[in-house]
């Protein structure tokens, strides 16, 4: 059974706003995605800078209420949760930050930092906190030493560390990491993405993984999908997806991640102009402005996301759910 | 796990190695103006704690005989002279830095608490609490500072409780501007976010989260605020309107001093000269110390120097 189901979830935000409330306008940052997430798995979801990719791991722990749409937790629907309720499912679902700078209170030392979540829900107090506190410290890879220091006598990656620790502390199951590597040099990535993956295994932990990095997301996910202004548009195994990508746009973002192999060819698709505003995002497929297939149908009818096995797209092109012309294997 | 790269994290995150006797952590704090204005206040607060020590005389005891004797220095028994009742001026001096002192922090304290506290509330939650908490703000602020005080002490009349009122309904407004920006902007944080996501409250939120990271910004206005009370305190007294006049104040001796100052300039010029010495150093205390707590600041500062 899936430890997450999201279903058709929405997240409109308001903008602009004018006098008296005139001429407000939406941005759909989130706009009708489903899909599950399997216990023990890691979910990679790749997408461009402003594609909701945040907006919807922040919606799973209801840092940010969701507009519509339901969010089901090991059974339980999230989303009609009341406070007190939600207060307790917390323990259960963690986040990791992306800027390790931002994520801990400058005020506060390592120990209250990693030790708050358990405070918080009285797993343990005094001389018992202490202790499990310094065990999480010395099984992410810091000292116990550091306990007692503030956040900005650490690197980034110590910092990264104390975030994990922090999510660890109230022994979560399910840990949205939204762009939790981006922001460290690649040396120490590596580190985060194996201790990521070490925890995993020891703790049965699910992970949300949301990067704009496909060689990241390839490393540590066993499912991958892609998201575009606020829609899903390819799910399916993380090799599926880097050896069979259906989706014009999977296929432009996997042109566009370097290799480190400079044997191996690569034909570039170079997509043409930004991502639309999502605001006002483009009719039918909000793809087609840039997708260098588009035809007739996709600017007048939005393409659901097609299932064959365990491999989802959402073109009317490419892919199973296909209804025109050329066939996938042709590019 | 590459445990050689770990240990070069260690390392660069490790502070440099100490090499002065200061301790580290002081000498940020040794600039010309944290030590000028340190040492200013720092006498400030000894004259005022020592004041029934020190003080030669009774600063209440008239003598109409001796009455309006000029400074003596250390010739004579009143050092910087007698006052129109003979009253002795050092004495008094001494007693008025007491008081000043005693009003000042209580009004810092006390607004400082006020305007921290509703400007984190204010920023914190946003929306309709936010709206009213500024409304109010805005509306005090409407009002002169110092004729909103005078309306107070002219309606409920004399007494230390209503000055430090007086005083402080307008003196929590700035902290509550800055405390509520600040709030604005920590409650996006993702540290705020982490917390939340941990199953804090709102209220644990706004005591460790908030409040903490608004206490730099509280000293500094702190210390500034604490200059506009002593004037505040003593413009009140040279009006008449400040403590009861049994208590001496440098504001009332000014204003006693006033009407001799063409014949007997000592009344009027030591009180004068504790105020504005006061408030210096207060302020170049404050000045110092918010070079400190805001580099960004004190970086550009230099750049123009």
């Amino acid at each position: 059974m899936a430890l997450l189901e999201i279903r058709n979830l929405k997240k409109h935000f308001p903008v602009g706003g004018g006098f008296l409330g005139r001429g407000a306008e939406t941005v759909k940052a989130v706009d009708g995605v489903t899909l599950s997430v399997e216990d023990g798995e890691t979910l990679g979801l790749v997408g461009e800078s402003g594609c909701g990719k945040s907006t919807l791991g922040r919606c799973i722990i209801r840092l940010i209420e969701p507009s519509d749409g339901q969010i089901v937790f090991d059974g339980q629907d999230v989303t009609a949760l009341d406070a007190d309720d939600m207060r307790v499912l917390r323990r259960r679902m963690q986040i990791i930050f992306q800027d390790p700078y931002a994520s801990l209170n400058p005020r506060m030392r390592v120990g209250e930092i990693v030790g708050e979540g358990m405070q918080i829900h009285k797993l343990a107090k005094g001389g018992e906190l202490r202790d499990r506190v310094m065990q999480l410290l010395a099984r992410v890879g810091l000292r116990e030493e550091h306990f007692d220091r503030y956040p900005h006598e650490f690197s980034g990656g110590q910092r990264q560390r104390i975030g994990v620790a922090r999510a660890l502390a109230v022994n979560a199951q399910f840990i949205v990491a939204d762009e939790a590597v981006s922001a460290l040099d690649v040396s120490i990535q590596a580190q985060i993405l194996n201790l990521l993956q070490d925890l995993q295994e020891e703790f049965k932990l699910t992970y949300f993984f949301i990067s704009h990095d496909l060689r990241v997301v390839e490393h540590i996910s066993d499912r991958v999908a892609v998201m575009y202004l606020g829609k899903l548009v390819e799910i399916a195994p993380a090799e599926a997806i880097y050896a069979n990508a259906q989706h014009p746009y999977t296929r432009a973002l996997l042109s566009a991640a370097p290799l480190p192999d400079p044997s191996r060819k690569t034909e570039r698709m170079v997509l043409q102009g930004d991502v639309p505003s999502p605001i006002n995002p483009p009719s039918g497929c909000s793809f087609h402005p840039r997708c260098p297939f588009a035809e007739k149908i996709c600017s007048e009818v939005e393409p659901a996301l097609v299932r064959d096995g365990d491999h989802s797209v959402a073109c009317h092109v490419f892919g199973p759910g296909a209804t025109v012309g050329r066939a996938a294997e042709t590019v | 796990m590459t445990n050689s790269a770990l240990t070069e994290e260690a390392i660069l995150a490790r502070p440099a190695a100490q090499g002065s006797r200061v301790p580290r952590g002081l000498r940020p704090w040794l600039t010309p103006k944290i030590v000028l204005g340190g040492g200013i206040v720092l006498v400030l607060v000894i004259m005022g704690v020592l004041a029934p020590a020190i003080s030669p005389f009774d600063p209440n005891r008239q003598n109409l005989l001796g009455a309006m004797q000029a400074p003596q220095w250390l010739a004579g028994a009143h050092f910087l002279g007698t006052d129109h009742v003979g009253r002795d001026i050092l004495s008094r001096i001494f007693y008025g830095a007491r008081i000043s002192l005693v009003i000042a922090i209580t009004v810092v304290v006390i607004s400082g608490i006020v305007g921290v506290g509703l400007g984190a509330i204010s920023g914190y939650f946003a929306g309709k609490i936010d709206f009213a908490i500024q409304k109010l703000v805005e509306v005090v602020w409407a009002f002169p500072p110092l004729l909103l005080a005078i309306a107070i002490m002219a309606f409920f009349g004399q007494g230390l409780g209503i000055l430090i009122f007086a005083l402080v309904i307008q003196r929590w407004i700035p902290y509550c501007r800055v405390a509520r920006g600040q709030a604005l902007s920590l409650r996006s944080r993702d540290f705020v976010h982490a917390a939340r996501s941990l199953g804090a409250r709102n209220a644990r939120i706004v005591m460790k989260h908030i409040l903490p990271n608004l206490m730099q910004a509280a000293t500094v206005i702190g210390t500034f605020a604490m200059a506009t009370a002593i004037i505040a305190e003593a413009s009140l007294s040279f009006l008449g309107l400040g403590v009861p006049p049994s208590i001496p104040t440098w504001g009332g001796m000014l204003a006693d001093g006033r009407a001799y100052i063409s014949t007997s300039w000592w009344l009027a010029l030591f009180p004068g000269l504790c105020i504005f010495f006061t408030v210096l150093g207060i302020n170049l205390l404050g000045d110092g110390m918010r070079d400190i707590f805001d580099p960004r600041l004190k970086r550009s500062g230099q750049g123009m120097g």
